[in-house]
């Protein structure tokens, strides 16, 4: 896993004694133990960015499922395969870029995430869908491009910003 | 996977001794529930105390782990850490489940003295 981490001065025109903002850009083999590895090393990058407990568990949702859904859907869990994540603290949250080359979406169009049925009766309650669904209540500005062989899924999440606020 | 389980009167504790409960394990949790709660009591309490994260795959596999009880027994959830019960939430699977605040609630008031103690079992898979 090659794992770079960067504190870089957001504008570095203007002071940037209050603006520094974190970067980071993982690229790894696509297994479910590597997704496993890559979100501690991300949590731990974000560590600079002093969020409050709830805007980190929401990054971590997110980030899981994103990256669980191209290991098996992009990939079919097959183990073979590169998945880049870039991640940029900005002024309205987390910027993050997800881009792999697997399978694209169905239909090029990334999954509607349709709220779950908590009233449908408990033998017929799906077990799944409720990846797309937390993805898309957690994130903003979803984009999903497929550019020659390669997926590239842009969201940003919104979290307080306590860096520039200091 | 590490689970601990005991027995009380009329009711199963399970205790999921992961710090996530996430892709990589959900199917084996599934599974592994479904071989502990084949003679279960009407009441199985999963304490989830020692989870941190969960994710969706982890939220099907509880739900699946409640589906195999049939619908005689019914599964109980007890200790859901701040992004454990946040998944639940937001997901509004948390209407579908009886959530104990930890297990100690969900046991209800503490046995009279002299009482049996619960019989533990630790299961590694």
């Amino acid at each position: 896993m090659r794992i770079e981490h960067h504190l870089v001065p957001e504008n570095p025109i203007e002071d940037t004694s209050h603006q520094n903002s974190v970067e980071l850009r993982l690229v790894f083999p696509c297994t479910q133990s590597n997704v496993r590895l890559a979100l501690a090393s991300v949590m731990a990058g974000l560590g600079a960015m002093n969020l409050s407990e709830d805007d980190n568990s929401s990054i971590e949702i997110v980030l899981a499922e994103v990256l669980n859904n191209v290991t098996e859907h992009a990939y079919h869990d097959e183990g073979v395969g590169m998945i880049e994540l870039q991640l940029k603290q900005t002024q309205s949250g987390l910027s993050c870029r997800v881009i792999d080359t697997g399978d694209a979406m169905p239909r090029n169009v990334p999954p509607a995430g349709n709220p779950p049925n908590p009233d449908c009766p408990l033998e017929h309650q799906p077990e799944g869908g409720f990846g797309w669904f937390l993805i898309r209540h957690l994130t903003r500005d979803l984009a999903y491009m497929r550019q020659k062989d390669r997926n590239i899924l842009s969201f940003r999440i919104e979290v307080g910003q306590s860096i520039s606020r200091n | 996977m590490q689970l601990e389980t005991a027995q009380h009167d009329g009711l199963m504790v399970i205790t999921l001794l992961e710090d996530r409960l996430d892709a990589a394990i959900a199917l084996d949790f599934k599974d592994t529930m479904r071989d502990l709660t084949i003679d279960a009591p009407p009441r199985v309490v999963l304490d989830m105390q020692s989870v941190r994260f969960l994710d969706s795959s982890g939220l099907g596999a509880v739900i699946g782990a409640m589906k195999q009880l049939g619908s005689t027994r019914k599964l109980e959830l007890a200790g859901l850490k701040p992004a454990v019960d946040k998944v639940f939430r937001l997901t509004r699977m948390d209407s579908i489940f009886t959530i104990h605040p930890n297990l100690a609630e969900a046991l209800g008031p503490l046995p009279v003295d002299g009482a049996a103690d619960p019989k533990g079992r630790a299961h590694a898979y």
